[in-house]
């Protein structure tokens, strides 16, 4: 790979997560504002833990929840991840065992809940949850195809969140010269107008040197 | 040797070595059937009077809880595992239901045919990433078993599977074993469901949980009750429910009645007569 491709490379691949990630929210975010949920959640497949995590969440449990694992294959979330079919159940607290398993994994005991697989192509990458929708006289299919279509867009959002994962943790292996570059870039990149001229004046100043002693 | 002077042992042997697809002059009359279907095919003659007395019907899931009311007990429960050095291990289920969902399709098969014998194929637990082949060595297991129902309320992405599962799927048909698996309803492929040998189940809107419609435009077959169902839970619990997952045991349910009171029917029989009886077709007569 030439070195114009390696930074074009480097430079696309830094960062990249906080944007998936910031789709990621909005999907949970929407998720909970259609279906009128108390809280809506992305779980994230670990395949090498065999474990899921929370990637996402919006209302209750935003602020704890991401990075919280649990095993891949018991409760609900297993078990939609592993035959991959949606569930949606009403009345959870009438199962105790239920009850504790839950509030252990998002601090409070939800009443209903909707869950379906994410799957791109055939992989199933984690599960979409959205909590407590308001009760209603019956659940409707329609609503169920909804869930559906969310699902399809929070798994190419995830699909993407993972390969940018897995790319920058190529580019820290490699420990070239174009992550560093990259990643400076992108901190430059961030900062306010006045830091970013400041920051933008430093670099010149080190190509400038870093080229004199080439020349010399 | 002429026909009539085989010995029954070798008669079998013979029969056994023919090729399956011909027919030799003469033998027409060995496999002739009992013309004993009316001309119209009600649901009275279908399952009148049933209980889906004897039927073993399998629970391919996430256990059962085999003391729920609901359940009323279990003739069988094992687990598939995955063993230490990769293999998968079939030994009795010890842990009974880890999520709450086999228990619940436990309960449905056993409030349609309540004198069934429920049999329990935990395949979930193993984790995530041996479970591809934790469902094969399951639903192999339940193959092997001659159950004359299998409930699957599950599916795989995985192609790598997809050639072992209709083969199995194929297997269990020519067995005699009816699978009854849930369809999918949103956009990937997915098996066994979309195999023709098995029965495959999504759901309607009705509460009626007789009610079910044959689909002239399959994949999906049949659409039997899957919304807002109460079933049997963990913990002794009962709660309200929504998913194929739920319309696949009210299928199961049925097939076990057809088959508590025409046990020789085969998978072809048997999907010919739910056609014939779908609220759609027949009316529910």
């Amino acid at each position: 790979m030439n070195a114009d491709l390696k930074a074009a490379v480097a430079a696309g691949v830094i960062g990249s997560e906080e944007s998936f990630r910031t789709l990621l929210q909005s999907v949970v975010e929407v998720a909970r504002a259609i279906f009128g949920a108390k809280a809506s959640s992305i779980f994230l497949l670990d395949e090498e833990a065999d474990e899921l995590v929370f990637e996402a969440v919006a209302g209750e449990g935003e602020e704890t929840l991401i990075g919280k694992r649990f095993p891949s294959s018991t409760g609900i979330a297993g078990w939609v991840l592993v035959t991959r079919q949606p569930l949606v159940i009403e009345d959870v607290t009438q199962d105790p065992r239920f009850g504790k398993e839950v509030a252990e994994s998002t601090g409070y005991v939800p009443k209903g809940m909707m869950a379906v697989p994410l799957l791109h192509d055939e992989r199933a990458l984690g599960v979409l949850e959205v909590l407590d929708r308001p009760a209603r006289a019956q659940f409707s299919l329609v609503e169920m195809d909804l869930l559906g279509l969310f699902a399809n867009q929070a798994a190419i959002a995830l699909d993407l969140l993972r390969r940018a994962r897995k790319a920058e943790a190529a580019l820290d292996a490699s420990g070239e010269a174009a992550g560093v570059v990259a990643r400076l870039a992108e901190t430059v990149e961030k900062l306010d107008d006045e830091r970013r001229e400041a920051g933008l004046r430093l670099l010149a100043s080190v190509e400038e040197v870093l080229r004199n002693d080439e020349g010399g | 040797m002429a026909q009539a002077e085989k010995q029954p042992e070798e008669e079998e042997r013979t029969r056994e070595l023919r090729p399956a697809w011909s027919l030799p002059a003469g033998d027409a009359d060995k496999i002739r059937l009992p013309v004993d279907w009316p001309s119209e095919i009600t649901r009275d003659w279908a399952w009148g009077g049933s209980t889906g007395k004897d039927v073993r019907v399998c629970i391919l899931d996430s256990g059962v809880d085999a003391g729920h009311e609901l359940v009323g007990g279990l003739e069988e429960a094992v687990a598939v595992t995955i063993g230490p050095d990769g293999e998968t291990v079939v030994a009795e289920d010890t842990e009974g239901d880890l999520c709450g969902h086999g228990t619940a399709c436990a309960g449905v098969v056993r409030s349609l045919a309540p004198d069934c014998r429920l049999f329990s194929v935990r395949v979930l637990g193993a984790g995530f990433t041996g479970s591809g082949d934790v469902l094969l060595a399951g639903l192999k297991w339940a193959v092997e078993q001659g159950f004359d129902v299998v409930n699957m309320s599950l599916s795989t992405t995985k192609r790598q599977f997809a050639g072992i599962l209709h083969e199995l799927t194929d297997q269990a048909y020519f067995r005699r074993t009816v699978l009854v698996a849930s369809a999918h309803n949103m956009p990937v492929e997915s098996y066994p469901w979309r195999f023709s040998s098995v029965i495959s189940v999504g759901s309607h809107e009705e509460s009626d949980p007789l009610t079910f419609f044959y689909n002239p435009e399959p994949p999906v077959e049949f659409f039997a009750r899957g919304v807002d169902v109460e079933v049997a839970w963990t913990s002794g619990a009962r709660i309200r429910c929504t998913g194929n997952s739920f319309a696949t045991p009210h299928m199961s349910g049925i097939c076990a009645l057809v088959l508590g009171k025409h046990r020789d029917l085969t998978p072809f029989q048997l999907k010919s007569v739910l056609y014939l009886t779908s609220t759609n077709v027949g009316g529910g007569r």
